[in-house]
């Protein structure tokens, strides 16, 4: 290939790919806003009116789902941090020898399907399953107690399937930190508490940072769990996106609510980005 | 606060050098906690085999009955249960070799060229990672009814290529960037030319890379639930079968299923880390940093 044309090579590679991409995902989105401001049903066929009131709209009409997704994201990214953080403390600084072996057993039971996992914990938070049927065998319990159909289950159950999402990032960031620069701060008389929230935790700050998104976006849009574990007192806006769309066809509504969820989400990202750069994002 | 004083005491006889207890027992907090975080990990696996192996009298497998093998013998013999494992294989085959061949070629792209657009390429690969699945399902179903498109096992393919792509690329990069661009020049001193470099030392370099992510690819393609969900239209896949089943209860077959799956994910680990000591075994040489 002559020298003139080089330019050319890097395109060859990434345009089948990026074409992909763009087919569905961008091109998805595009359509699914279109679908939003269109009134109609499946059977006269929807047309193009603009009808931008459907936001609004859909937003008064599912407030408490969003809130709830929202609140139990909140809730959930807050659990694996308090869960990961020491979890990825202890394996990058005290892991040793044992490093690679403790970082699978992190990420081992997540060879099991998404599915399959939640539905050990509904056996698990069953009213009169193995575990809570013998507590309440034993007394410990009072027979009426439950966990399942409750916020603590749908939370718990997403707190569980997204926890390493929390602690790999978490990891990368603490292992990369020079120990000589605790031991600086130890030998200048800071305490072990102050060496760590002084040296520690800020330079493990875009660990958090990376986890919390890779934790709170899954956890807002999930509906596996609040459909599994939950009630209906523990509707997710997720739930409501996919009955729309599959159980109702109410096409316009759905993609309203999708797109709205979607815009809170990219808003997040552009965020990120401006704090971290575009290019830090996908270097894994 | 006695037991300090006694053991500071002891220390000025006898030139102890440990810590006094309570900073030992504060040691010991960290590890016991990561334990107990593992077993946590660990639990629902454990009850999801234990399960497979129950022998319940009705369709709740909720309570321990008594232990049977019965389960992994006619789980075979059951179409209903096998059909939808194999769409899942087929599509996960397919979905994994389109968008490791797709991904690759971006990965190389991104470490080894400079161009223009550079940043909206990492955006068009980092957004679709960071999307919740259900918005891409949603998107992706209105795009289809929206063109009158008939939703089967190809409109699956489609979807799990799509959000693999990014997944391979991130890896395949990670791969890349790791790897020293002097051997390639060394290959190109000694006379090969582009193509004989890439095939003869590039290739072998980042196939690791390759393997790795393809293996992911196949992971997240056959676990997926929720945008298969709304692409599939007619056609089952394992992930569907087993909501579908679970809603009137969890049979022991999807526990039979999980506990499979979990023990060949378990084999291509173990292969892995024999292949990787074998090969550190077999190039004893200290390597450059990695870093």
């Amino acid at each position: 290939m002559t020298r003139r044309w080089r330019w050319v090579v890097p395109y060859l590679f990434l345009i089948p790919g990026g074409l992909w991409l763009l087919a569905f995902f961008v091109v998805p989105m595009l359509v699914m806003a279109s679908v939003s401001l269109q009134e109609g049903s499946l059977g006269t066929g929807y047309t193009l009116t603009w009808n931008f009131g459907i936001y609004p709209e859909m937003a008064q009409q599912w407030a408490p789902q969003f809130g709830r997704s929202l609140l139990y994201a909140l809730i959930v990214t807050g659990l694996t941090v308090a869960v990961g953080y020491p979890m990825a403390y202890t394996i990058a600084f005290r892991g040793g020898r044992y490093k690679n072996i403790l970082l699978l057993l992190v990420i081992l039971p997540f060879f099991t399907a998404y599915i399959i996992r939640t539905l050990a914990w509904k056996l698990i938070l069953a009213d009169n399953g193995f575990f809570l049927g013998s507590l309440k065998d034993i007394g410990i319990l009072d027979a009426g107690f439950r966990l399942i159909a409750t916020p603590i289950a749908v939370i718990s159950g997403l707190t569980y399937n997204f926890l390493p999402f929390m602690v790999l990032p978490l990891y990368v960031a603490l292992e990369k930190i020079d120990p000589r620069l605790i031991e600086a701060a130890t030998d200048l008389y800071a305490s072990r508490l102050q060496a760590f929230l002084r040296v520690t935790l800020p330079l493990s700050m875009p660990g958090v940072f990376a986890g919390s998104l890779l934790t709170f976006i899954p956890a807002i849009g999930d509906f596996i769990n609040s459909e599994i574990l939950g009630s209906r007192d523990t509707t997710m806006i997720g739930q409501i996106i996919q009955r729309l769309f599959l159980n109702n066809n109410a096409y316009p509504e759905a993609a309203a609510i999708g797109f709205t969820l979607m815009a809170g989400v990219l808003a997040l990202i552009f965020v990120y980005a401006r704090a971290v750069g575009a290019d830090e994002l996908t270097r894994g | 606060m006695t037991a300090v004083a006694v053991t500071s005491g002891a220390a000025e006889r006898v030139p102890d050098r440990r810590p006094p207890l309570g900073v030992r027992l504060s040691a010991l907090v960290l590890p016991v906690f990561t334990g107990l975080a593992v077993l946590y990990l660990f639990l629902p696996i454990a009850v999801m085999i234990a399960f497979s192996f129950n022998d319940p009298a009705g369709r709740q497998n909720i309570t321990w009955q008594g232990f049977t093998l019965e389960n992994y013998a006619t789980i075979w013999g059951r179409p209903d249960v096998t059909g939808p494992m194999v769409n899942s294989l087929i599509v996960a085959v397919v979905a994994t070799l389109i968008s490791t061949v797709l991904g690759t070629l971006i990965g190389m792209a991104l470490t080894r060229y400079e161009f223009r657009g550079r940043n909206g390429l990492n955006l068009l690969i980092f957004v679709p990672m960071a999307t919740p699945e259900i918005i891409m399902g949603a998107s992706l179903l209105s795009l289809f009814v929206s063109f009158g498109v008939q939703r089967d096992l190809t409109t699956i393919v489609i979807a799990h290529v799509m959000f693999n792509i990014s997944f391979v690329v991130v890896t395949v990069r990670a791969r890349i960037a790791g790897f020293n661009r002097s051997l390639e020049e060394a290959a190109m001193d000694l006379g090969a030319d582009e193509w004989a470099t890439f095939r003869r030392v590039t290739f072998p370099l980042i196939f690791p890379g390759i393997l790795a992510a393809a293996l992911l690819a196949f992971a997240l393609s056959i676990d997926d639930y929720v945008i298969t969900s709304f692409v599939a239209g007619r056609s089952i896949t394992f992930p569907l079968w087993v909501f579908g089943v679970s809603r009137l209860g969890v049979p022991p077959e999807v526990n039979v299923l999980g506990t499979l799956i979990f023990v060949v994910a378990l084999l291509f680990i173990a292969v892995q880390i024999w292949s990787q000591q074998r090969a550190v075994r077999a190039d004893p040489a200290p390597r450059p940093a990695a870093r």
